[in-house]
């Protein structure tokens, strides 16, 4: 029973591509992961949507979109349907084709990333030999189509944030795949399915998840921090700075391009999220062994949502950083401890499992942390600024 | 194969051609772009996984954004008003010639396969990297040691200026 219920997913299609007659059977096959994950995601991204907007509400003590629907949940619907209908406004002096194509090429790679990541036992789109390179091979065209946006606009603030926004997506693409890096290096593989099964099993009620090792806290939340930076989110949303920039690349965006740009801005922080889930979480494994018959996509999923209210949670706590804070963070601090972090894995992979490994680990993390962390905080005295040009 | 075959080399012949072609020096980076893409599908299509992610991840993601930091830090993307060819065409079509007869000088010596269908080797990610670690690791040093000079070059040719001695200023 369990079985079947786990399977479910996978077993519907292949009972409907068994339908097709043979030479159809593969692309029939593809076709139907592809409707199923894009149809998942989007609905995810419009629940998603409203958990914010409630979420942000609540923390700010207001009330939220509380006007369509009971208690305002049909919110997303009333937003798509606007999205849709409003005028699209390109700018005259706007590069037209460039102008058009940078909302695609932003949400094409966003969903090509969710491509590789298993959502459950045997619930992988494609299982690649190099899922993770692939992974950080699209998302790296990412900045590409924020530049697009930028640059085509012909907006000072639009140029402006297309700068901001590569500059920190650079700085922070290396901590995240020097976080990643340890991750693979213990499991051994690039792909993604193999990274989930090497953290499988338990001893007594506690799972051999990789986040429950020294190194494996310590690349998580290196790993989550770049994520947040990655996919622009608050406290790293220099790039749309409402406040100063108005809203950065996308500025001259307006009915369903805007909503494309809102689109891809959120797959990519679930695919990134779900990265996160497959190499440090345990994938789809459950936290326990006596929580194994709730079936491995519900758990994919309830990790990805407890990880987006945690995205959530922190865009309503944190203030924005400033740019010279933002890169000091990235090269002085997370730079070095992902450096470390990659020793410390590789010398929990070298010496024999036992209590001697956990110490000497964790003392490694922890004190490279609290040295960088004082080395941060008498860097950042404030003392009188100096201008270059501006006096 | 033989039709994403020519799908992938006309996207990528197209992508070159924009990219010399086109006035506007932004709109020839990202047809560069373009064509960087196409040589990557090219790459997957041969079943080189590795080579062809590597391609998007470091030309589609860090050389097209190199070049186009460069373009607009520089000259700015307005067009410019001379002429898009050069009038000393015949140098270019010179080195042209001579990097072709040296590749393809290379393609005839080697040793040719058997026509037919082959079995597609096995290369796994595993295999490049033991490689990469046992056999070649004295070019991978020296790649890295000239990296390294060339990131504290970048440094130092960036290092803030001193700020200007009191009174001197203005």
């Amino acid at each position: 029973m369990t079985e079947t219920l786990d399977q479910i997913f996978v077993d519907l299609k292949h009972w409907l591509v068994s339908f097709a007659p043979d030479q159809w059977q593969p692309i029939i096959s593809a076709l139907l992961s592809v409707a199923a994950l894009i149809g998942t995601f989007a609905s995810l991204f419009a629940l998603t949507t409203i958990l914010e907007r409630k979420g942000l509400g609540r923390i700010q003590n207001r009330y939220g979109p509380n006007r369509v629907g009971p208690f305002g949940l049909l919110q997303p619907a009333a937003d798509g349907l606007k999205a849709l209908t409003k005028e699209d406004i390109v700018p005259w002096t706007a590069d037209q084709v460039v102008h058009f194509l940078a909302p695609l090429v932003l949400v094409v790679p966003a969903f090509l990333a969710l491509a590789v990541l298993p959502m459950g036992r045997n619930m992988a789109v494609v299982d690649l030999d190099g899922g993770v390179l692939f992974f950080f091979a699209v998302g790296a065209t990412t900045e590409l189509s924020v530049f697009m946006a930028g640059w085509s606009s012909r907006n000072k603030y639009s140029l402006l944030g297309a700068m901001r926004a590569i500059a920190q997506m650079i700085s922070y693409e290396v901590p995240l795949i020097l976080a990643a890096v340890s991750a693979i290096m213990i499991a051994g593989s690039l792909s993604t399915q193999d990274i989930v099964l090497s953290q499988s099993g338990y001893t007594g009620w506690v799972p051999h998840w990789n986040v429950l090792t020294p190194w494996g806290l310590a690349g998580f939340v290196l790993f989550m921090i770049a994520a947040a930076a990655e996919s622009n989110r608050s406290p790293f949303d220099l790039p749309e700075g409402e406040s100063e920039i108005i809203a950065g690349y996308y500025i001259e965006y307006s009915g369903f391009k805007f909503a494309l740009f809102f689109l891809g801005e959120y797959i990519g922080m679930f695919a990134v999220s779900g990265l996160g889930i497959t190499l440090f979480l345990g994938g789809w494994l459950a936290p326990a062994p006596f929580l194994d018959w709730i079936p491995s996509y519900v758990w994919f999923f309830a990790k990805l949502l407890g990880l987006i209210a945690l995205f959530i949670w922190v865009r309503g706590t944190l203030p924005r950083l400033r740019m010279d804070q933002l890169m000091g963070l990235a090269w002085k601090f997370m730079l070095p401890m992902s450096l470390v972090n990659l020793f410390v894995a590789g010398l929990w992979l070298l010496t024999p499992p036992g209590v001697t490994r956990w110490i000497a680990c964790s003392v490694l993390v922890i004190g490279s942390y609290i040295f960088l962390a004082r080395g941060m905080a008498q860097n950042g005295r404030v003392s009188k600024r100096v201008y270059r040009y501006a006096e | 194969m033989t039709f994403t075959f020519y799908l992938l080399c006309g996207l990528t012949l197209a992508g070159a051609v924009a990219a010399m072609s086109l006035r506007n020096l932004v709109h020839c980076a990202l047809s560069l772009a373009v064509a960087f893409g196409g040589l990557a599908g090219i790459y997957l299509q041969l079943d080189a996984q590795f080579a062809g992610f590597a391609q998007v991840l470091v030309y589609v993601g860090a050389v097209a954004i190199l070049i186009v930091f460069a373009v607009l830090l520089t000259r700015g993307s307005e067009p410019a008003n001379e002429p898009i060819y050069s009038t000393r065409w015949f140098v270019g079509l010179g080195v042209a010639t001579g990097v072709f007869a040296v590749i393809a000088s290379a393609v005839m010596a080697s040793k040719a396969l058997p026509l037919g269908p082959l079995s597609a080797p096995t290369v796994v990610i595993r295999d490049l990297g033991d490689q990469l670690m046992t056999r070649y690791v004295l070019p991978l040093e020296v790649l890295g040691l000239l990296l390294t000079a060339a990131l504290i070059g970048a440094v130092i040719i960036a290092l803030h200026d001193n700020p200007p001695k009191t009174g001197d200023a203005k």
